[in-house]
């Protein structure tokens, strides 16, 4: 039962990232963009990650994509990509690239591997999550803030700069 | 684990007929109370062998009327994301309520049945995760019917949809601190506990002003007036635009269904969800010491009425507030969320964080 929740899941994952990057037309490589968060949502889920599951679903598909989606629609209305690809170079270079990664991944997964987790598994809870996080991991949150903070000064100075 | 299948099974179940059946007849209930506020008479001409019923028949023939409608798709439309933006739109409202606890843990015949129509630990964040979603509806809906006033309106319901999340967002953040849970149940039941010995902690005694930014602010994620400039029905043209039949009627029904889980939320985040005060498990216990003592069952079915009860009052006051005021222009709207919402849920969370650590909580 769990392996085969598992296996549509991910193939739901797999099928919808290649969506994204298959089609022309951008706004449906936007939604095929929501699918696959929405699976890996799911897949945290079933590991009994569910502030992270909900997280991931609140803040990527919820929050950043409909920004992406708003900024498509604004950007280039109902037209399709055509003519020449203009970086068909880099295109190219993207097949070894990718063949490396994908090795690499097989490497560690196949060294790791168990399978989906059963009920056992390490609490995802909302209070683990955050005694981890203001413990443990303390400095790498607070600097994520710092980060956070030069993206929006940025963004404000831009946004001056433009008006 | 037939029975189990079944009592899952029935939850759910329970859950759809209530969502389902109250949406219907939340176009009966806005049109009756518009007429009554406006001191019209109101729809009340649909009949059944000269039956009218108040105009109760009237849902049932705009059901009819919309599913014998000619369903119109225009040329240059996307047709896939048309067909199915009225879908996505219905599906996440539809899903949202599951979390959102009807009653209390109901035991059975040594089996305990929590009342909801799904256990979640995260179930407020579920809830809010649903909500969001459901803009992409609004926006595939806007974005493929190829006309230029659909786009604008999806563009505006997403613009209106992020502004007003972040204050949604941000004004439950007290409550949770007070409860220090995300589970609805777990808030529902927080709230049972009296405040000095009589006082019921409902949120909104507890948290009065994050009850108003949440309102305020659930408004405008569900479109309704007045937020609805994704619509603009009457003057501006919406995202709905070109749709016709009955995939129009879902963006009503979608409409109607977000204002039930709009409603239910708040309801138990700041009502008291299925809390009778006093009420306990064995019956009431008041805090001048009488008590009567009641059957479990009956318990769960007074739970269960009060929480219906304490919706459909939270409708009512929806939409009045629906019925009296003029639409907000859309730069007003952004102001009111961007500046006025979210600075207020802030600051009602350092005020909580205040009032917790000299209350000496925890």
């Amino acid at each position: 039962m769990a392996h085969a929740a598992f296996f549509i899941v991910a193939a739901l994952a797999i099928g919808s990232a290649l969506g994204l990057i298959l089609r022309k037309n951008a706004i449906h490589g936007a939604l095929f963009l929501i699918v696959n968060l929405g699976a890996i949502a799911a897949l945290y889920l079933m590991l009994g990650a569910e502030f992270l599951a909900a997280a991931q679903v609140i803040v990527y598909a919820g929050a950043i994509m409909v920004l992406f989606v708003f900024a498509i629609m604004v950007l280039i209305p109902g037209k399709e990509e055509s003519g020449p690809d203009p970086r068909r170079g880099a295109r190219l270079l993207a097949v070894p690239v990718g063949a490396l990664l994908c090795l690499l991944l097989v490497f560690v997964v196949a060294g790791q591997w168990s399978g989906p987790r059963g009920p056992g598994a390490p609490s995802g809870s909302v209070a683990a999550v955050g005694r981890l996080l203001f413990t443990s991991y303390l400095f790498p949150f607070e600097l994520t803030s710092v980060l956070l903070l030069a993206a929006m000064v940025g963004v404000l100075l831009l946004a001056k700069r433009r008006a | 684990m037939m029975t189990e299948l079944g009592i899952a099974f029935g939850r759910v179940a329970f859950m759809m007929f209530f969502v389902l059946n109250v949406a219907a007849l939340l176009g009966w209930v806005e049109r009756k109370q518009s007429a009554i506020m406006q001191d019209r008479i109101g729809a009340n001409r649909a009949a059944i062998f000269g039956v009218r019923a108040l105009g109760l028949f009237h849902p049932l023939a705009d059901t009819l009327k919309m599913l014998t409608k000619e369903d119109f798709r225009p040329a240059r439309a996307d047709r896939l994301l048309f067909e199915l933006a009225p879908f996505v739109s219905v599906f996440f409202a539809l899903v949202a309520f599951a979390s959102i606890p009807f009653g209390d843990t109901l035991h059975v015949a040594g089996r305990s049945v929590p009342l909801q129509a799904v256990t979640l630990n995260v179930g407020i964040l579920y809830v809010f995760a649903m909500l969001s979603l459901g803009v992409y509806g609004v926006m595939m809906a806007g974005w493929s019917s190829a006309n230029n006033f659909a786009l604008l309106g999806g563009q505006r319901a997403a613009a209106l949809m992020i502004s007003a999340e972040i204050a949604i967002g941000a004004s439950i953040m007290g409550v949770i601190m007070i409860h220090g849970s995300l589970n609805l149940m777990e808030i529902v039941r927080g709230q049972g506990q009296l405040l000095w010995g009589w006082l019921p902690a409902w949120g909104i005694l507890t948290q009065p002003l994050a009850f108003v930014l949440f309102v305020t602010a659930g408004i405008a994620a569900t479109k309704r007036i007045p937020f609805d400039m994704p619509e603009g029905e009457s003057e501006i043209i919406g995202y709905f635009v070109e749709y016709s039949g009955m995939k129009f009627g879902m963006f009503l029904m979608t409409d109607m269904v977000e204002t039930i889980v709009l409603a239910g939320l708040s309801t138990s985040l700041f009502l008291g969800g299925w809390q009778i005060p006093y009420l306990v498990a064995d019956g009431f216990r008041f805090p001048w010491g009488a008590v009567i003592a009641l059957p479990p069952l009956v318990v769960t079915v007074l739970q269960v009425g009060a929480f219906m009860t304490k919706v459909a009052v939270v409708i009512f006051v929806l939409m009045l507030i629906r019925w009296t005021l003029p639409r907000f222009r859309y730069d007003q709207a952004m102001r009111l969320g961007w500046l006025g919402l979210f600075p207020l849920s802030i600051a009602n969370i350092v005020l909580t964080g205040l009032v917790l650590i000299a209350w000496g909580h925890r």
